[in-house]
């Protein structure tokens, strides 16, 4: 059961993230890039990670790419024209890009084999990861704050009209 | 065989990042340069969630938690940015934007 | 006993004198100069009266100077009998010529600067004989040199006098080479640099480290007190004015490297063949130059040849063994020299500034006190008992014909050259008619005074200033037998020489044009010096010149040096023209590259064990 679950929304991950990179209209790129998102909430829930599962799906997919589709919108961005393309990036990345992808899976199939069932991890709970978020990672909790309020500023002064 | 490797989600986070790297190495337009980087970061976050599965540690949790958290500043900067690049470059072109003469 | 103050008040009159003395007027320059020469003539008065019989050496140590290692050198001075004959002789003959100089020098420009020099120099030289080792004796040494060269090219804006600088600066330096190298083997030798050490350990090094010093040593006499092959410069030095040729080129400086000689006899009378070398050297320098002082015209050139002559009577003195009777001829020539430099500057100054003895002549009568002054000095200088000369000189041809005697007889052929050129000076100067146009007037007292003096010493320092007996407590016993017929060969080989010079300038005076003319090869020879500083243009300067422009300066310094440095800029530019290639602004290719780095950083950490 597992097995299929994970089947199912990996290959519906990887066609939407195929699409994400291949689709010439920005808006249809996004779309896809939130089908990503889903399919993963669902992996992290395989894996024990609710809370995450839920931040997943309400910050990331919720508000991040309507974040993302709002500008998209706004600037009006039309599909890529078909341009010249830079020389480097295509002869020398494709290369790395196999080699590097082939040298991932390598080391990874290295690691010590373990198999993953829904159920198998229970720590992974709001209750969990709040307890760990005010005690052991306290400090980085409240340096985020910050750091949200930093982005909230800077988006602001950079986005106002008089730039 | 009601139980999935553990490789597998490491495979399928390796695959989604090298997706990304494609798309941010071969895209013309920033905006879905930007969604690249945001697909990379997914992909991370699913092996660390896989790694916390694997050492039973929720640690893992935190880090895709303050990823999230970074992420989401980065996109609102980061969008704000481009808003501002439009508007003084009037196009989405990566390649147009560099004003370096060669 | 506060040895230091003896050098001290000249160079506080050379620091007076140097920073202030452009605006004082002329009298305080001369009270500043005159008077620190004089406090130090009087402070040596009162060590050594002070020192009692000074038997063994009386030593101050102020600092050590140098700490490195073994080598420790103390800023010392020392005074023994050796010392005490030459600090008297460089500050009594100093002020005597200081005296003169207000005289000499009253109309030059620069007047400050020339006894700021004159001052410097007496600093340099009381701490050259003073010094208790040898490294500080070079410091005198050098720093001599240094006010030869200022004072020689006095009149620098005459390129002959800054020339002659140059050329006795540069021949000096090749000697200094010599007392270097020698200086760096005693240390070797003896692990100090110290007279005491020296003459302590003398006895017991081997002949071979003795030798090679005592060549090197005497190198570097020879550079400064002009012996073949380094006397070239002396003639030349003649270009500064002539009390400078008075002090530093008869009395002091060049008897530095005599004094130098005297003061290593510890190590040459251990090492015979190096003071074999020495009496050797002297005896053809003194032979040689006084052939060519027969030929010449320029009345300070004749006498300059004269120094280098009688600078070889010391050496032959100090090379056969006789130490003291060395010191003695230098102090006697000290004093006739002295005068008769200075005599040549009343001449000259006579005849507002004719040296050419060509065109002088009769003057005994317009100038008396110059010409009775000049004739007790060429008296003592040509040997004529019982003036100072007859005593100094003879000291050393006896010792000579007990060494070797062909020395002996080459010395009296140079006694009777010398009497003879140096009475053709005179009578070619003051006898028969005037030949030139100017009006001959006395000098002034200023300047006769210090000849007066000085002709003094030459008729009696002699006999008065015992000086063999007084150095025979210094240096090591060398009896020489007294021979009552060789004092009689010499001293009549000098008296033919004045009968000669009577004959040729006074009595016949076409004889000595017919006898040029009759030799006219050989006067030719002679007359131009023997060709020695063409043979040196030719065969040492020339080269070495050519060498450096063609070698040195274009091949390596503008070819390999300039030539690296520029081509290490040209590479720097060819490199980074290729890598500007790179930073292209391109957003892709730079995420190009880290993902090649990523890639590369992956393998490396792969290769190295994993992530473990």
């Amino acid at each position: 059961m597992d097995v299929i679950l994970f089947l199912i929304f990996a290959a519906i991950a990887l066609v939407a993230a195929v699409n994400v990179v291949v689709q010439s209209h920005p808006i249809s790129s996004a779309i896809s890039l939130i089908g990503v998102m889903g399919s993963l909430a669902v992996l992290y829930l395989l894996l024990g990670a609710e809370f995450i599962a839920a931040a997943q799906v309400i910050v990331y997919a919720g508000a991040v790419m309507v974040l993302f589709l709002f500008v998209i919108m706004l600037l009006n961005a039309g599909t890529e024209a078909r341009q010249s393309k830079s020389e480097t990036a295509h002869l020398l990345g494709v290369p790395a890009l196999v080699v590097f992808a082939l040298l991932l899976v390598y080391f990874i199939h290295q690691q010590p084999e373990s198999g993953v069932h829904f159920g198998g991890f229970t720590g992974g709970s709001a209750q969990a990861v709040g307890r760990a978020l005010f005690t052991t990672y306290l400090l980085p909790f409240e340096v985020t704050s910050v750091l949200i309020l930093i982005a909230i500023i800077g988006a602001i002064v950079l986005a106002r009209k008089e730039i | 065989m009601s139980q999935v490797p553990l490789s597998w989600f490491l495979v399928l986070s390796a695959l989604l990042f090298a997706l990304g790297v494609a798309g941010f190495l071969f895209r013309r337009n920033i905006i879905t340069v930007f969604m690249s980087i945001e697909l990379m970061l997914n992909a991370v976050n699913l092996s660390f969630v896989t790694f916390a599965y694997q050492h039973k540690d929720v640690s893992g949790h935190l880090f895709v938690f303050f990823v999230m958290v970074v992420a989401a500043a980065e996109a609102a900067v980061g969008l704000a940015i481009i808003l501002t690049v439009f508007k003084n470059r009037g196009t989405l072109n990566i390649d147009d934007i560099s004003s370096m003469k060669n | 006993m506060l040895l230091w103050l003896i050098p001290l008040f000249p160079l506080a009159g050379f620091a007076i004198n140097g920073i202030f003395g452009r605006r004082f007027p002329k009298a305080s320059i001369n009270a500043v100069a005159i008077g620190s020469v004089l406090l130090s003539f009087l402070w040596v008065l009162k060590t050594l009266a002070g020192a009692g019989p000074l038997n063994a050496p009386l030593t101050e140590h102020y600092f050590t100077w140098i700490q490195s290692g073994t080598l420790s050198i103390g800023f010392d001075m020392t005074i023994d009998r050796l010392t005490a004959v030459m600090l008297l002789v460089v500050t009594g003959i100093g002020s005597l010529i200081h005296i003169y100089s207000i005289g000499y020098m009253a109309h030059e420009g620069g007047y400050y600067r020339f006894f700021a020099y004159m001052n410097l120099f007496m600093f340099f030289m009381l701490t050259l004989v003073l010094a208790a080792n040898y490294l500080l004796l070079f410091v005198g040494w050098e720093g001599v040199g240094l006010c030869s060269y200022l004072l020689i090219g006095f009149y620098f804006d005459k390129k002959f006098a800054t020339d002659a600088g140059n050329k006795a600066f540069i021949v000096n330096r090749i000697g200094d080479f010599g007392f270097s190298l020698a200086a760096f083997l005693i240390f070797k030798q003896f692990g100090s640099l110290d007279f005491a050490a020296v003459s302590g350990q003398a006895a017991g090094a081997p002949t071979g480290a003795l030798t090679a010093i005592g060549l090197l040593l005497l190198l570097g006499a020879c550079g400064k007190s002009a012996q073949i092959p380094l006397y070239v410069w002396l003639p030349d030095a003649m270009a500064g004015p002539t009390p400078v040729s008075a002090l530093i080129h008869a009395a002091t400086m060049v008897t530095a490297g005599v004094y130098m000689t005297a003061r290593s006899w510890p190590i040459y009378v251990h090492a015979p063949q190096a003071m074999e070398m020495i009496a050797i050297i002297g005896t053809a320098t003194a032979f040689f130059a006084a052939t060519i002082g027969l030929a010449q015209n320029d009345i300070k050139k004749v006498f300059a040849y004269s120094t280098v002559s009688q600078l070889g009577y010391m050496f032959m003195g100090v090379g056969c063994g006789a130490f003291s009777a060395g010191i003695y001829h230098l102090m006697t020539h000290a004093f006739f020299k002295a005068l008769l430099f200075l005599g040549s500057g009343a001449v000259i100054h006579a005849l507002s500034g004719e040296q050419d003895l060509r065109h002088m002549g009769g003057l005994r009568h317009k100038i008396p006190w110059t010409f009775w002054t000049m004739m007790c000095a060429a008296v003592a200088i040509a040997g004529v008992p019982p003036f100072a000369g007859f005593w100094s000189k003879d000291a050393i041809l006896l010792a000579a014909h007990a060494h070797a005697p062909w020395m002996y007889w080459a010395g009296t052929v140079t006694a009777g050259l010398t009497a003879f050129y140096v009475f053709r000076a005179m009578f070619l100067a003051f006898f028969g008619q005037y030949r030139g146009h100017h009006h001959p007037h006395e000098s002034p007292a200023v300047m006769l005074a210090p000849l007066a003096a000085l002709a003094a010493l030459s008729l009696a320092g002699g006999w008065l200033f015992q000086v063999p007996q007084f150095l025979s407590a210094f240096f090591p016993a060398h009896e020489v037998p007294e021979d009552a017929s060789l004092m009689a060969i010499s001293t009549a080989a000098g008296l033919i020489g004045i009968a000669l010079a009577y004959l040729m300038y006074v009595a016949k005076p076409a004889l000595a044009d017919s006898f040029a003319g009759s030799v006219k090869g050989l006067y030719w020879l002679v007359y131009n010096k023997y060709f020695v500083d063409e043979i040196y243009d030719a065969a040492v300067v020339t080269p070495v010149i050519d060498g450096s422009r063609a070698v040195l300066w274009k091949g390596v310094d503008a070819g390999l040096v300039d030539g690296a440095v520029n081509g290490v800029g040209a590479r720097c530019r060819n490199v980074g023209s290729v890598l500007r290639l790179w930073q292209s602004g391109n957003i892709r290719s730079y995420a190009t590259w880290v993902l090649v780095g990523g890639v590369l950083m992956i393998v490396a950490i792969g290769l190295a064990g994993g992530a473990r």
